[in-house]
């Protein structure tokens, strides 16, 4: 798949992310929070901002790319409109986490990792989100959801419709 | 810029306005006229609860209670209360009346029962809180009585968002006292003479880790916190980020003056973005106060903290790969030729601990090592906070003396298994870690111990598993998570992980050899040996522990291709009983249509083409459907 990416479109987040670098410029090791606001702003970490980085930092292409794709929170393709992380932790894990992905892949016919057609939904597969007094848990866009049913996971999807 | 006697100022009268918060203390009531008539509703704004949108249910208390013209009442949230499973959860205080699963349309009824006409609305009262007809005070409910706050003092009674409840409880005192009062020396040996152990999982004396950078010269030092958490399954540095940032921020500072560090960095994973949102507040408070930043308290100490984003790379916990994630690489873990103490971030001397560390640093100081010491056992001093997690009934967060057992802290304060199943075993240290069954409950949780019986104390998860779940199936569950996360850099946790995971996916297939376990064991010892960090090096204890102390149930597997918890659903027969009464649910939601049977009449499986979904199991009405 390829995205061409909207220059014209994104010129006020590109502004944003050069106003950030510029004002850290002095901190130390500022790649990683170069990264993080570009996710922030893109939604994801498009290969054309990458370069713009590259140059602003004088720092090779290929070391950005290496330091984007070694992490799993960093997107390199645009994510759904609604993120939904299902927690597959070990309290999670124990309790159903599995049926949970399942059943969220079945609603919304795409698998972990991928996001549906419409673009409206994104599903990923996380690590303990921190909630583990109220497993199975999901995340959707940051608001936590605990003490999941197959039942309340249909209900919660519906809402977001 | 404040000074110690300002700091003493804030700290008494900001102490006046506490004195129902205070009662969760110290079970008394400071000031006895006022509180008469004054109330606090404390409501939890941990991890848990706080996903049910606490600030709403306070705007809604403070809605009614306007209504009510009631006027000595307060509302105030603050950080968790430990008992998650039961959220949201409220107090009140200064009867100390503690309500459970508390909703929105429950807040009228406790303003106008409770508040009102004082009487307590009992179909919310938390179920602990009831024995023989009477009412128990908070701090009596079995859950708390045997709990012993160190690191989590102020969890779950200031506000977390007002620098000023952190000071009143003597907050930024240890600060004071070490930099205006104590040499960097003197700092260094209480630390060391209290015992404290790294609570990040290792257990590293955290005062002889402390000298060995303060005797080293260099320009420049730094103090790095590790609030990666990444254990799959534990949330203690989160709730006490969350739930007392300060006591993190003290810790920290109070490092940074014993080794001579002006710079600190959080570390803190990107899936918190609360703890963030709150340690972001924090900082800006204590930088407001003068009590971070240049020449603190008017001395000439200086130090500043800044935060630093993971992004999901469970090996940037490893201190050396953290280093190279915060300077901007992938995070690899680098081969342990110099300590950190003398080259660590940027090639400076640093200091890297644990949030939880962090936050028993502060007491001590105050306290003193020998009050330290006087707590939990001779191996480990004071206490170990825990995520309780599981099949265990009151999930959530504990904090005990170093030294109670497994079974304390599983059935006394955790109330047991859920809905009455057996226990099988406990997980604790994560993916480092391993299973201890039944015969060792009695074990006291401390570093050494837990290490004699084949696991480690970690950094705090507790997974409870009971009868239902396939020891096969959680080592499994492990090692894809190591599999996932190996960073890729040594050739034996690169792949021999993947080699174990085969087999144990083979295992649970129902397709086991009788050569698998031999396997097993052979490539354990390999990847243990033969890895840089500490992933690698533990990455087959999951495997190790289960094999030990469940072998039976690897056989049953691969000789039997039965799983004994009948968990695995391979080796699973969906059976329907004589209970069926012939509703044909069953048949109609089976996705391939291997369900037979006329209305009215005992429906059976066809178990050629039945794909072992457990549609049918979900819609029988009358539980006939069962796993076999
Ligand atoms: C793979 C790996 C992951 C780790 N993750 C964490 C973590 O999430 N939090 C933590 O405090 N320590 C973690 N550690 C331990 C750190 O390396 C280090 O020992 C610890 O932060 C030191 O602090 P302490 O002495 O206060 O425990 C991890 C170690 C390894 C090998
Ligand atoms: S042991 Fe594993 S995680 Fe650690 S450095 Fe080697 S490959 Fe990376
Ligand atoms: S394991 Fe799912 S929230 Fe912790």
């Amino acid at each position: 798949m390829k995205f061409n990416f909207n220059w014209e479109g994104n010129r006020n987040k590109i502004q944003k992310l050069m106003d950030f670098m510029k004002e850290n410029r002095s901190k130390k090791g500022i790649l990683m929070m170069a990264l993080h606001e570009t996710q922030d702003l893109f939604g994801y970490i498009p290969l054309e901002i990458m370069e713009l980085i590259s140059k602003e930092l004088k720092t090779p292409l290929s070391e950005i790319y290496g330091v984007a794709t070694f992490y799993s929170q960093f997107s390199l393709v645009p994510k759904g409109e609604n993120v939904i992380g299902v927690c597959l932790g070990t309290a999670c894990y124990v309790k159903g986490g599995q049926d949970i992905l399942a059943k969220l892949e079945e609603l919304l016919a795409i698998k972990e990792g991928q996001t549906t057609p419409d673009g409206k939904f994104s599903i990923d597969a996380t690590r303990c989100l921190g909630a583990c007094g109220l497993a199975p848990v999901m995340m959707i866009n940051n608001k936590i959801y605990g003490k999941l049913t197959l039942d309340k996971v249909e209900e919660i999807i519906n809402s977001y419709r | 810029m404040i000074t110690v006697e300002e700091l003493k100022k804030i700290r008494e009268n900001t102490l006046k306005k506490m004195d129902l918060k205070l009662h969760k203390l110290q079970e008394e009531i400071l000031d006895k006229e006022g509180a008469l008539n004054k109330k606090l509703i404390l409501i939890c704004g941990g991890p848990g609860c706080h996903s049910s949108n606490v600030e709403e249910m306070k705007a809604r208390f403070e809605k009614r209670i306007l209504e009510k013209g009631l006027i000595h009442v307060e509302v105030s949230i603050a950080g968790c209360f430990g008992l998650c499973e039961s959220g949201p959860n409220i107090e009140v205080y200064p009867e100390g009346i503690f309500y459970s699963r508390v909703k929105m349309d429950d807040i009228d009824e406790i303003v106008d029962k409770h508040l009102c006409e004082n009487v307590v609305v009992e179909r919310l009262l938390n179920e602990g809180a009831i024995e023989s007809g009477k009412i128990k005070h908070v701090s009596q409910v079995n859950f708390y009585n045997k709990q012993k706050k160190i690191a989590l003092r102020n969890c779950g009674i200031i506000d977390y968002n007002d620098i000023k409840e952190y000071i009143a409880l003597d907050g930024y005192q240890a600060l004071a006292k070490a930099i205006t009062e104590m040499t960097q020396e003197e700092v260094i040996n209480m630390v060391k003479d209290s015992n404290l152990r790294g609570r990040g999982g290792a257990g590293f004396p955290t005062g002889r880790k402390w000298e060995t950078a303060f005797k080293y010269d260099a320009d420049q030092k730094y103090v790095i916190c590790n609030a990666d958490e990444g254990d799959p399954g534990a949330f203690m540095d989160r709730s006490i980020l969350e739930g007392d940032p300060h006591s993190v921020l003290e810790g920290m500072a109070l490092c940074g003056y014993a080794i001579g560090a002006e710079q600190g960095y959080i570390y803190i994973r990107a899936e918190y973005p609360v703890a963030v949102e709150r340690l972001k507040i924090a900082i800006k408070q204590a930088k407001e106060m003068g009590l971070l930043g240049r020449n603190i308290l008017g001395t000439d100490f200086s130090f500043d903290i800044e935060l630093r984003l993971g992004a999901g790379a469970f090996v940037c916990g490893e201190g050396t790969a953290l280093m190279e994630s915060i300077e901007g690489r992938r995070g690899m873990p680098r081969p342990k030729v110099e300590r950190t103490a003398h080259k660590g971030l940027w090639g400076k001397p640093t200091i890297i601990n644990n949030v939880e560390t962090f936050a028993n640093v502060p007491p001590i100081l105050l306290k003193g090592a020998d009050w330290f010491r006087s707590i939990g056992t001779e191996d480990s001093s004071g206490t170990k906070v825990f995520a309780l997690g599981g099949k265990v009934k009151n999930t959530g967060l504990v904090e005990v003396p170093m030294g109670t057992t497994l079974r304390e802290i599983i059935f006394d304060i955790g109330g047991g298994i859920e809905k009455d199943r057996k226990f099988k075993a406990v997980q604790t240290g994560g993916p480092s870690g391993g299973c201890i069954p039944e015969e060792y409950l009695d074990t006291p949780v401390d570093f050494g111990s837990l290490s004699k019986i084949g696991s480690i104390m970690g950094s705090g998860g507790m997974i409870v598993l009971d009868e239902s779940d396939c020891m096969v199936d959680i080592a499994r569950f492990f090692l894809d998570f190591t599999v996932d996360e190996s960073c890729g850099k040594c050739v034996p946790c690169r792949e021999g992980t993947k080699r174990m995971l085969e087999i144990l996916e083979r295992i649970t297939a129902g397709e086991g050899r009788a050569e698998d376990l031999d396997r097993l064991e052979s490539l354990a010892e390999i990847i243990t040996s033969g890895s840089l960090c500490g992933l690698g090096q533990t990455a087959a204890n999951p495997v190790i522990s289960t094999l030990k102390y469940f072998r039976d149930e690897y056989e049953a597997h691969i000789y039997d291709k039965r799983c004994p918890a009948g968990a695995c659903q391979a080796l699973l027969e969906f059976y329907i009983t004589d209970k069926c009464i012939g509703c044909t649910k069953c048949a109609r939601s089976c996705p391939v249509s291997a369900i037979r049977g006329k209305v009215k009449e005992r429906h059976v499986i066809d178990t050629e083409k039945c794909i072992k979904c457990g549609a049918c199991m979900e819609v029988c009405p009358v539980g006939a459907v069962i796993k076999r």
